[in-house]
């Protein structure tokens, strides 16, 4: 049938600039442009254009701007173009929508509406320049206390501690998994995470044979697919997460389609190449807390009590009671993915409608684990649509000991957020596993840029602790004093834990 | 004996081991699993080679965690994740198991002289475990296959609904020894590989799986498996007998069973 699609965007070329190089028809992975040999031209067909941009950048004469299509359907508030062309989509493919990234609807962001501290004559700011601030941080569980042994002048600690990860500033990179990422990107991450001294959670899709040597800096991630999970996977990094849920589809599980799971990829997955790889919604060996429970002895027993296992859940109505079980389940840290969350692959419906804003989530988290007495149990993760060093400034305000980037690290590398990272064609080498696409992502030079993004949110969140007068991360963790809201109603005032700005 | 178990983490329950050449016998009366499991590792790094333990009840992940060699008898009844991430071990349990018996195992052998509770084999992907009696439900939920590796399910008589649900490879064998009809429901939902054959009529099959011929080489799969399920349970089993009955071969209809759900 005749498709009654209007193109979203419009290529427009300035041929009086254009030399017909054809850096554009190699550089779009959507097949916009060609040339034209009659013509001898080069010509677009907008209609598959997604707005990644690379033409533009790559274009040697900025010879191509890439314009919002005007012909659109009638103005209407309620009616958004958006709503009346996924109608006109459904009708001709039948199929739910999908796609990448995360939810980009205006509800509102709390963080926007949050604003810090900072000391005035009675309370003197402290100059990161001059003084030390320390924003090294420690994920695990904490002893309630500390017993000593006293031997002839000798202090020893009696007192076990549980195995913890050290993070040199508050920030680890979230899980994206191999399959949806190519091993560029993770060997970035992971070389970065190194670099950095943090994290790089390797996502459910296993972990690729030349990345295990950097297991000191890894986090394992077992998903209900147990796909690529053996004990030696389980060994090979520092810690554990089981996923429950992610923030972009909370609810749903993961379908990497078997055009998709390639030699590698199957490899890695330790599946049949070219078969669906399917994660189902729910841990099929988990359906209470005290299943979960288990699941998280497995793993301790599996590993020798040797690393902290994580338990990440999307922020939804009841997080609260949910992070309260899984402390008591015996996690040593929860991460709360809130709407907001990326993904490389959902449905539309699901991204855009479900689970809730991750600043409402966690403070309400931290507010019932402190109310409960378990809060030193387990360490708090927030995650899901961290967007600068102020977020993560605020998050750990209201009550995370740090926080999980995704996107953020993405576009550090190219990413341009065309939300099309479900095509595996990612023009910026980022999202595919096409091997000829994958080799556009050196993955020095994305290392490097990760490593520089984040350096340079290291030194605002010393400039924003500083400010405030405090000299370590650790002393700001839940310390919502620092915190006042504007435009807030009072319910969401109250349930943020924070002051409105003035008082 | 004491010399072997010269460390600290298990040295305070020697009074609960025997050893003898390679050969351990474990108390585990008032054992917790955390004890009972690190006493299995330690023995093993030892160099033990066959470990029987007495006296257990429900302590969890016997077998989890393990490395090398080793045969594990279990007297009683073990606990839920029996086996749990194994890799290459044999248990053999005289007794029932309970809920997620050879959970995400990699290799290795179960026997059950008994019955098992539900999500046996859960994300298996290689390795064996034969039921003797019956199974719960969801059994070999997610079970997948792997290169060489090719996890397979063997019960002796019936199990519950949800039977290789998403089953993405390896093989299930009901046998239904003593039973009737199978009640079964929901058989192979979201199956998208591997095969499970049914003695009997399977009448519930989830929308994904199909009923296919079984043919010569299944028969030889089967009388196999036949086989060596009647030498762990040294049972009347007449093979010849069984093989004579109709098996309903389960398989999916295809190996990416969602492929039209979004665009």
């Amino acid at each position: 049938m005749r498709s009654h699609l209007l193109p979203e965007y419009i290529v427009e070329r300035d041929y009086t600039k254009c030399t017909r190089c054809k850096v554009c028809i190699k550089q779009c992975t959507y097949g916009v442009h060609y040339y034209n040999a009659v013509k001898d031209t080069i010509e677009s067909k907008s209609e598959r254009c997604v707005n990644c941009l690379r033409c533009v950048v790559f274009c040697p004469k900025e010879a191509i701007t890439i314009k919002r299509n005007l012909n659109n359907y009638r103005e209407n508030y309620y009616w958004t173009q958006e709503t009346i062309t996924s109608i006109k989509r459904q009708a001709e493919t039948g199929s739910a929508i999908l796609t990448g990234m995360g939810c980009d609807k205006p509800y509102p962001v709390y963080w926007d509406k949050l604003l810090l501290n900072a000391c005035q004559v009675t309370n003197p700011p402290i100059d990161p320049i001059r003084e030390p601030i320390e924003i090294r941080t420690y994920l695990g569980r904490k002893p309630t206390r500390i017993e000593l042994e006293i031997n002839s002048g000798d202090i020893s600690l009696k007192t076990d501690l549980a195995p913890n990860l050290c993070v040199e500033a508050p920030i680890l990179f979230a899980a994206m998994s191999y399959g949806a990422l190519n091993l560029n990107v993770h060997e970035a991450l992971v070389r970065a995470a190194i670099e950095c001294g943090t994290y790089f959670n390797c996502g459910e899709g296993g972990l690729h044979s030349n990345l295990r040597k950097y297991g000191n800096h890894i986090i394992v991630q077992v998903a209900s697919g147990r796909f690529g999970v053996d004990l030696e996977y389980l060994n090979a990094g520092a810690a554990i997460e089981i996923k429950i849920g992610q923030g972009a589809k909370p609810g749903i599980g993961g379908h990497l389609p078997g055009e998709k799971v390639s030699e590698d990829i199957a490899m890695v997955r330790m599946i049949p190449a070219g078969t669906d790889a399917l994660s189902p919604a729910p841990h099929h060996d988990i359906y209470s807390i005290e299943d979960l429970r288990q699941l998280i002895y497995a793993l301790k027993e599996a590993t020798e009590y040797m690393k902290p296992v994580s338990v990440k859940i999307a922020a939804v109505h009841n997080s609260a009671a949910i992070a309260s079980g899984i402390a008591r389940a015996g996690a040593d840290i929860i991460v709360i993915d809130g709407f907001r969350g990326s993904t490389g692959a959902a449905p539309r419906v699901i991204r855009d409608n479900v689970g809730i804003p991750i600043e409402l989530a966690l403070a309400s988290v931290d507010q019932r684990l402190r109310e409960e007495g378990i809060r030193d149990e387990v360490s708090i993760i927030a995650s899901g649509g961290i967007r600068s060093s102020a977020d993560v400034v605020k998050a750990i305000a209201l009550g995370a000991d740090a926080v999980y980037i995704g996107t953020a690290a993405l576009v550090a590398m190219g990413c341009t957020l065309c939300q099309r990272c479900y095509t595996g064609k990612c023009p910026w080498g980022i999202a595919t596993s096409n091997p000829e696409i994958a080799k556009r992502l050196n993955s020095a030079d994305a290392y490097r840029r990760v490593v520089n993004f984040m350096r340079a949110w290291s030194i605002e969140i010393k400039e924003m602790l500083g400010a405030m007068g405090i000299d370590s991360i650790e002393s700001l963790r839940g310390n919502r004093e620092q915190l006042r809201g504007v435009g807030l109603t009072e319910r969401e005032l109250r349930i943020l834990g924070v002051k409105i700005a003035g008082e | 004996m004491s010399d072997i178990l010269n460390m600290s983490e298990t040295s305070e329950y020697t009074e609960h081991v025997i050893v003898k050449d390679n050969r351990a016998i474990i108390n585990a009366e008032g054992l917790h699993y955390r004890q009972l499991n690190a006493l299995l590792r330690a023995l093993s790094a030892r160099g033990i080679k066959t470990i029987e333990i007495h006296n257990i009840y429900g302590q969890r992940y016997i077998g989890t965690g393990l490395k090398g060699t080793l045969d594990i008898k279990v007297y009683g009844i073990p606990g839920n994740d029996l086996a749990a991430f194994m890799n290459g071990q044999r248990i053999f349990v005289y007794g029932n198991a309970q809920d997620g018996c050879g959970n995400t195992m990699n290799d290795g052998l179960i026997v059950i002289y008994g019955s098992v509770g539900d999500v046996a084999g859960y994300a298996m992907r290689g390795g064996k475990i034969f039921i003797r009696d019956d199974a719960g439900f969801r059994v070999g939920v997610h079970m997948k296959e792997y290169r060489d590796k090719k996890p397979i399910i063997v019960i002796g008589g019936k199990t519950g609904d949800f039977l290789g649900e998403y089953m993405a490879g390896g093989i299930i064998l009901v046998l239904n020894l003593r039973g009737k009809e199978h009640s079964m429901r929901f058989v192979g939902v979201g199956m998208h590989g591997g095969v499970i054959y049914v003695r009997g009529k399977a009448k519930h099959v989830g929308k994904e799986a199909k009923i296919a011929d079984v043919n010569e080489n299944d028969l030889h799969l089967i009388e196999g498996l036949l086989k060596e399920f009647s030498e762990y349970f040294n049972q009347d089993v007449n093979v010849k007998k069984i093989m004579e009955c109709k098996f309903t071969k389960i398989v999916p209809f295809s190996h990416k069973p969602y492929g039209k759900l979004y665009g």
